[in-house]
């Protein structure tokens, strides 16, 4: 039942004209006309671009990515994961880590590493807040979050062989699921090419 | 909460001994955990995981959103259609397609299927662990009706491949419904029976009782989710909290347990398969007419965008990250496995622990390897 | 050629020979039959998980297939006593060295089921970076079971055509 104007919106996207372009230039315009148009009420949809103002007026460098029922991204600028992240931690309840994962905008040459938190306040456990931060693909350091959320622990670990990102602070980014002798790029790398393909 | 450290002992010191649990082991099957011990005692234990890292997400970066369906229900192939449910629910988010009525409860149907069929492994080795051998004879034949029924729908014995992008791949037959009600039936009997000579066993509880107990906060601050976090008192089961397909229109309550002790996961995996009863004789009964699903087509493209997907699968929260960028095959998928969020927990709780009681503790989080390395 | 040898010493040695070959076929063979046929039902297989193909195992040993009636026990025994190794399903390059040397503490005789598409060609994940295709590389296979998985009974049927193997096997010592 929710969200019309996004589906209006959607096929509005005409082909995107170059095809390594990621999704977010096409996403921001929607979230713009999804929030000027009135939509039908979903209460949902509400708290959440509530939550997402709190975040980006106490954090004006960061910026909204998209925003539906129950799910928000926000990305920061270098630098300010960890302030958002105590923030998100110790005034809007997002105290559950859910994932933490990294995707390769190898075309933008950048690295972006995503903390998805849930929470566990009453009330607010259907919601997940995504935070991004993107760094340069040559030098790709993040500050680690374990002590805001210890349990993204291994989840950094991970996201560390499988992107390459370092995380600044990790006690121990040895590899997880890699074999140890792995010898090669992170796989999960854009340019690393599987070698069945 | 304070990080855990280990500093009050040195793993160096010359009475600690170093030991590996696994990947050779009756207990560990592909995964180790290397041990420290203080004679009896284990003083530090550290998983090392990756011995079944398959590649999945950088397989599914290969693949279109249709090629992408079995194998990502391999990782977890005792659970495959609630991992295939959040994959599905993402691709559906991303196309904007409302799957009709008759899918939606064909989804949950399966998807409670399979809860069941996982949860009743996981009791099954759990007795085997604690070494009540009834336990893992009764639950392994009785786990394989519920197979039977899941194979009456879907055509395959365990990897039923059941909840794809648009609905579900076939309709149910119309004798499978009769089947279903009738081993409802017979598997509440069944359970009261499972509570009689395993839960409610003095050995049961004497080797389980109060260990591995993982507290509220350090659930929270692990992330646990599941069965585990639902022993330690942490309300948290997505069907309830943003009920996802049609999980709004049946009536079930989420099992909290507070003691969250190896007694009390294992008791909340029956206490789930008890509401899943319920909701599958709800929605069998209930079934509303209609297609099951929506014509994709065998390459569909799928609107650039980004997607956070979650469901409650057997072992807890199931969530997919989907990126994707227009083209057939999606820029990045992730996928966020229960198990995987549970690992943080184990190395807190096999400290100072007995070596007898690993097992226990580790099976307790109903953690399979095959699904955290993916 | 020990044969040939002794039949150069002198007719004594013929003779000794000759007992040799009758010694062969009247006791050993009987003998093999008898060997072959004790290990043919006592299979223990090695508790090597190594993917999703390993809950149709346990689903095999469980009351309903009940794999133990074909004389294959569960086994929780230690690897030095095992002699059969039923690789369940997808081999990782880490897991790979740990199956060789499993492989190679075991004693002989010994087979190996490959069990799954995975551990025959690598099956659907023919091109993940991080799997073995197939084992035959790294040890030798006796018996293919495919599917994926296969079904309990495909795995009885598999252990049935090793036992079947077994009995006609040639020699005392195993290989
Ligand atoms: S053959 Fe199939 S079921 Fe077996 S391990 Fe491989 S993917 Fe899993």
């Amino acid at each position: 039942m929710t969200e019309p104007t996004s589906k209006a919106s959607e096929p509005a996207i005409p082909a995107p004209p170059q095809v390594t372009a990621p999704p977010q230039q096409a996403k921001v315009p929607s979230n713009q006309s999804s929030a000027a148009a009135p939509a039908a009420p979903n209460p949902d949809l509400d708290r959440a671009k509530d939550i997402a103002d709190r975040i980006t007026s106490k954090y004006p460098g960061s910026k909204l990515e998209w925003v539906k029922p129950r799910r928000l991204k926000v990305s920061v600028p270098s630098g300010m994961i960890k302030d958002v992240a105590l923030f998100a931690r110790d005034s809007l309840g997002f105290d559950h880590i859910s994932t933490v994962s990294g995707v390769d905008w190898i075309a933008k040459s950048a690295l972006e590493v995503v903390y998805f938190v849930g929470s566990t306040a009453p009330g607010q456990e259907g919601f997940v807040l995504a935070l991004s931060e993107r760094v340069p693909r040559d030098n790709p350091v993040v500050p680690t979050l374990i002590e805001v959320w210890m349990g993204a622990e291994y989840h950094e670990r991970e996201t560390h062989e499988m992107f390459g990102l370092n995380f600044q602070g990790h006690p121990d980014q040895s590899h997880l699921f890699l074999p140890e002798d792995w010898n090669d790029l992170p796989p999960l790398r854009k340019d690393y090419v599987s070698p069945g393909r | 909460m304070k990080m855990a450290l280990e500093t009050e002992y040195s793993p160096d010191a010359d009475r600690i001994m170093a030991v590996s649990l696994g990947p050779q082991h009756p207990g560990a099957g592909h995964f180790r955990i290397r041990l420290w011990l203080d004679g009896d005692y284990v003083v530090k234990a550290l998983p090392d995981a990756g011995y079944v890292h398959r590649g999945e997400e950088k397989m599914g970066e290969y693949r279109n959103y249709i090629q992408n369906v079995p194998h990502l229900e391999r990782p977890v192939i005792l659970d495959s259609s609630n991992i295939l449910f959040a994959y599905s629910l993402g691709v559906d988010e991303l196309m904007n397609s409302k799957i009709p009525s008759r899918g939606q409860y064909l989804r949950v149907i399966m998807s409670e299927i399979n809860r069941i069929i996982s949860h009743m492994y996981f009791i099954a080795i759990q007795g085997l662990f604690l070494g009540h051998t009834t336990m893992i004879t009764w639950c392994m034949g009785d786990r394989d009706f519920w197979i039977d029924l899941g194979e009456r729908i879907a055509g395959a014995r365990v990897t039923f491949a059941y909840i794809i992008p648009g609905g579900v791949r076939n309709d149910i037959p119309e004798f499978a419904i009769e089947k279903g009600l009738r081993t409802c039936d017979w598997f509440e009997k069944r359970m009261d029976e499972y509570e009689k000579i395993f839960y409610d066993n003095p050995m049961v509880h004497q080797r389980s009782d109060g260990v591995g107990v993982l507290s509220r906060e350090e659930a929270v601050a692990f992330g646990a989710t599941g069965t585990v976090a639902r022993a330690s008192g942490l309300a948290l089961d997505v069907r309830k909290d943003e009920p996802y397909s049609s999980y709004q229109d049946f009536e079930f309550k989420t099992p909290v347990l507070t003691q969250g002790d190896s007694w009390a996961r294992a008791y909340v995996a029956l206490l789930d398969m008890r509401e899943s009863v319920k909701i599958i004789r709800q929605a069998l009964k209930r079934l509303p007419q209609g297609p099951v699903r929506l014509k994709l087509g065998p390459q569909p493209r799928v609107p650039a965008g980004e997607a956070y997907s979650r469901t409650e699968a057997a072992r807890g929260e199931m969530s997919y990250y989907i990126v994707s960028d227009g083209s057939p095959r999606p820029y990045r998928l992730k996928i966020g496995v229960p198990s995987a969020k549970n690992l943080r927990a184990l190395p807190h709780l096999l400290r100072n622990v007995h070596v007898a009681d690993i097992p226990v503790i580790y099976w307790s989080l109903n953690y399979w390897p095959v699904e955290a390395d993916r | 050629m020990v044969v040939a040898e002794r039949q150069k010493a002198g007719t004594f040695q013929v003779l000794v020979g000759k007992i040799d070959e009758v010694l062969q076929y009247a006791i050993g063979d009987p003998l093999r039959y008898l060997a072959n046929w004790g290990r043919l039902y006592s299979l223990w297989p090695v508790h090597l998980e190594t993917a999703c193909c390993s809950v149709e195992v346990g689903a095999a040993a469980g009351s309903r297939f009940d794999i133990e009636r074909f004389g294959t026990l569960e086994a929780f025994g230690s690897l030095r006593a095992c002699d059969l190794i039923i690789v369940m399903g997808t081999v990782t390059r880490k897991l790979a060295p740990r199956l060789k040397l499993i492989y190679d503490q075991m004693a002989e005789p010994k087979w190996v089921i490959a069990m799954g598409a995975c551990s025959i060609t690598g099956g659907l994940y023919f091109d993940s970076y991080n799997v073995l295709r197939g084992i035959d590389d790294i040890i030798p296979v006796d018996v293919y079971v495919p599917g994926c998985p296969p079904r309990a009974e495909a795995l009885i049927q598999g252990i049935v055509l090793l036992q079947e193997k077994i009995r006609r096997m040639p020699t005392l010592s195993g290989r």
